[in-house]
């Protein structure tokens, strides 16, 4: 044992004195000593890769451009794109591709003659409108790229190019873009292109995309007694503490701070509690607003009129007698349903079921 | 904004500060709240630990431990057990090397993993899962956390079948294996990648409890590849007409972005390799494009092809997503650069603090311009500020660490973040952005995070207008 520690105290010593010399030569160190010397191997122009074949090249350059560089020749008409829709589209985005069960709607209404007249589509200032794809895209081009490289969903990749042209066709007939009886062919695609009801609504006038773009925003750096908005505007509404699981599980078990634990307040029973005046009044409270929202539920529910689906107030007018209304809704509003209104709505699992029952008791007890 | 006095940051008078109270339960017992009432809890986080309730305290841990541990170590009250109580670990003989063949996280960190929000999309191929910012440390991200998004599933790619090609204005459109590229010249640069629509959800209002989903599309990693203008140069560029190239990956979703050629030229890697290993699936394995300061999305995954072009492709997710809605119902398209951003990690949203006192309070900050400059930190939700501690190495691009210390004296607190970034650019408070771009533009949202720290050692996610 003492030797062992001896060794070690003259290992030690040794490694003092030879930190001590090797700072004392570092201090002296010749500069040819630190000088580099370049390999002379470099690579050079063809020494790895190979030239593509023509082949390769067209099979896998696919894409098309906004010019249409890249389409290639073919063509579909509406009804044959109706015909390829309902077999490989219909199931994701509905018949009339208005459906917001696995995506956001590619069509919805909200565009009109005049946008297609402008270019613009007037519907994106107003905030309670649900944006479509047809309302947003510029491009014609970019339907017909993503359809053939990415569509259908579990089967990309998979459409003749007939197709691509059939289902582009059926879904500008949605859009009010083309006509019923329009055949879509890579001559005519430059026709619908100046068609497009949002083809002027992009800008790439921001600083956001070249390396040397400006800021579009600017602050100041200020340290003393500044007079930024220190009121607290928003938080988290009691009712979505939950919203995302219990947070006591998603952090660390220890150190200086833990998870809060949210699942005691959210519990069901809770729920029960008289609500509050201002969820009874006329218009949704913000807590309710946010959550038809945040679940798309306005995508096809209005407050006073139909859209896809049943006012908010039909819903409440009709069920509103029925003793166990308020479950019974929110159980419609988790597993969905169909037949009751003429359509048929999608589950909703993401909301909690005391989320499904707060709206469904908004929807009862709000005096329409 | 009226006082702008100083470039130079003040250093945070609070680290010298002591209340004289004791504090730090957890030198003690790791989770005393699991075993005191919330009254008590509660009264300890207001007024402190007197006599009474460190009897009290005693007693809860004595009836508490009672239960699960011998009871000799409390019977003369010596000490902590977790040190007079020699553990089973200290006690047995442990494990083999390579039990483990790829090595895990401990069992008991199993609550940070990447995690979706729920109702955030309607498929789980087309979605997120956000990193658990709140419990990690440096710049690096755990390469087994780094967040996820993909836009038609992920897919594991077989690297030897897998090809870059590389064509349009080219004087040879070429093919290259991973053998080709991994026999050039590589580097390995340290980089941060955050999705575009990261901190989306929050441009209405709060939307989500904790910092995992506010910023959680946030990583950062050491990439290793081939600079992307090496290659260019490989297939003979056509300078004079490129102005545009299209990244193209190899998944289902052929995911494609048009990318500006000073910036393909500029930066911009041919990765194969992160943290040391190669690629995750889920990071594009085997290759991916690696776009410093620029949105995730450009970071084309299981990259299979760049084309070389004069004008913008116009691609699904540059026309229809990633577009970003202005007031006046025009989009902004082509929004690329993550401008500087920053946000205190701990403490933050969903957490609890157990004592009165000293913590640090930690965060990230970033800039996709340049460089961290300066980080200021404020405790009364943004009227004074002060220099947080930036972390090196400090590098471009890159996620920066900084700390700065803090006394809770157990009132109601509001703490944010502020960078300042080497292109002379500050972070804006959300009414700041809000006031140029509106409520409904998605994507880059880099406002000020304001977390409130409650009365009863809450935080909460919190907006100020």
């Amino acid at each position: 044992m003492s030797n062992l520690a001896d060794r070690k105290t003259l290992a030690g010593l040794l490694l003092i004195l030879g930190l001590s010399a090797c700072g004392a030569d570092n201090n002296k160190t010749p500069a040819a000593e630190l000088a580099r010397r370049e390999s002379p191997y470099v690579l050079t122009m063809d020494a790895l890769g190979r030239p593509a074949t023509p082949a390769e090249v067209t099979a896998w350059d696919i894409d098309v451009r906004p010019d249409f560089a890249g389409l290639p020749p073919g063509q579909g008409s509406v009804s044959d794109g109706e015909e390829v829709w309902i077999n490989r589209c219909a199931s994701c985005h509905g018949d009339f591709g208005d459906s917001n069960k696995f995506f956001s709607p590619l069509v919805l209404g909200n565009i009109t003659e005049a946008d297609i007249a402008s270019g613009h589509v007037a519907a994106l200032k107003d905030p309670t409108r649900v944006r479509t794809t047809l309302m947003k895209v510029a491009t014609v081009s970019t339907l017909w790229d993503y359809i053939r490289r990415a569509m259908p969903w579990n089967d990309p990749k998979s459409l003749s190019d007939d197709d691509v042209y059939a289902v582009l066709a059926y879904l500008l007939n949605l859009a009010y873009i083309v006509d019923g009886d329009y055949v879509l062919s890579k001559d005519n695609i430059a026709e619908v292109q100046a068609r497009m009801p949002n083809r002027n609504g992009m800008s790439d006038d921001h600083g956001l995309w070249k390396v040397d773009g400006r800021p579009d925003v600017v602050a100041e750096r200020c340290l003393r007694d500044c007079e930024l908005g220190d009121k607290v505007s928003s938080s988290i509404p009691p009712f979505a503490r939950n919203a995302h699981g219990n947070l006591r599980d998603q952090m660390r078990i220890f150190g200086p701070h833990q998870g809060i634990n949210t699942v005691a307040e959210s519990d069901p029973t809770a729920s029960n509690k008289p609500l509050s005046a201002a969820l009874v009044s006329s218009g949704p409270s913000p807590e309710i607003k946010q959550l038809l929202a945040a679940n798309t539920c306005t995508g096809c529910h209005q407050m006073t009129s139909k859209l896809v689906g049943p006012a908010f107030a039909e819903i409440g007018r009709k069920y509103r007698d029925r003793s166990d209304a308020v479950s019974y809704l929110s159980t419609k509003i988790r597993s969905g349903g169909s037949g009751v209104w003429g359509g048929a709505m999608p589950p909703m699992p993401q909301l909690s079921a005391p989320q499904a029952e707060q709206i469904a008791r908004w929807i009862i007890e709000n005096p329409w | 904004m009226s006082n702008n006095n100083s470039k130079l940051g003040q250093d945070s008078p609070l680290v010298t500060a002591r209340s004289g109270e004791p504090v730090g339960l957890g030198a003690l017992r790791p989770a005393p709240e699991f075993f005191l009432d919330s009254e008590t809890v509660s009264a300890i986080q207001q007024q402190g630990v007197d006599a009474s309730r460190r009897s009290l305290i005693r007693s809860s841990f004595a009836m508490a431990l009672a239960s699960v541990i011998a009871p000799r170590a409390l019977a003369n009250n010596a000490g902590d057990p977790a040190i007079l109580e020699l553990p089973s670990w200290s006690r047995s003989l442990g494990n083999p090397v390579a039990s483990r063949p790829y090595g895990m996280p401990s069992k008991y960190e199993s609550n940070l993993q990447r995690r979706q929000s729920p109702g955030l999309t309607q498929t789980a191929q087309s979605s997120v899962s956000f990193s658990p910012l709140q419990g990690m440390f440096g710049m690096i991200t755990a390469s087994g956390l780094h967040f996820e998004r993909h836009h038609q599933g992920w897919v594991d790619v077989d690297p030897r079948r897998h090809r870059l090609m590389i064509n349009g204005l080219v004087k040879t459109a070429k093919v290259f294996s991973l053998e080709d590229l991994m026999r050039m010249p590589s580097v390995s640069r340290i980089h941060f990648i955050e999705c575009g629509a990261n901190t989306g959800m929050e441009w209405g209002n709060s939307a989500v409890p904790t910092v995992q989903y506010t910023h959680g599309m946030l990583s950062c990693s050491e990439f290793t590849g081939v600079p992307l203008s090496l290659l260019l140069e490989q297939a003979g560029i056509d300078k004079s007409r490129a102005k545009y190239i299209l990244a193209e990956g190899a998944d289902g979703s052929g995911m494609t972005r048009t990318i500006d050629i000073d910036r393909a030229l500029d930066d911009a890697i041919v990765a194969y390799g992160m943290n040391g290993e190669m690629l995750r699936p889920e990071n594009g394995y085997p290759l991916r494009l690696v776009v410093p300061g620029a949105q995730g999305v450009s970071w084309v995954k299981w990259l299979r092809r760049i084309e070389v072009g004069d004008k913008p492709y116009a691609t699904k997710d540059e026309s229809i997503h990633y577009v970003d809605l202005m007031p006046d119902g025009q989009h902004r398209q082509y929004t690329s650069i993550q401008e500087a951003k920053s946000v205190i990690t701990s403490p933050s949203g969903g957490q609890k603090l157990l004592s009165k006192g000293f913590y640090n309070v930690t965060g990230l900050a970033w800039s996709g311009r340049g460089t961290v400059k300066a980080v200021d930190v404020s405790f009364d939700a943004g009227r004074n500020w002060y220099s947080a501690k930036l972390e090196g190495p400090v590098l471009p691009k890159a996620l920066t660490r900084f700390n700065i210390g803090w006394e809770w004296d157990g009132q109601s607190a509001i703490l944010q973040s502020r960078v300042t970034d080497s292109s002379g650019y500050v972070q804006p408070a959300m009414r700041q952005l809000r006031e140029v771009r509106g409520r409904r533009s998605v994507y880059h949202n880099n406002a000020i995070q304001s977390w409130r720290v409650n009365a009863s050692g809450e935080v909460e996610n919190v907006q100020l207008s």
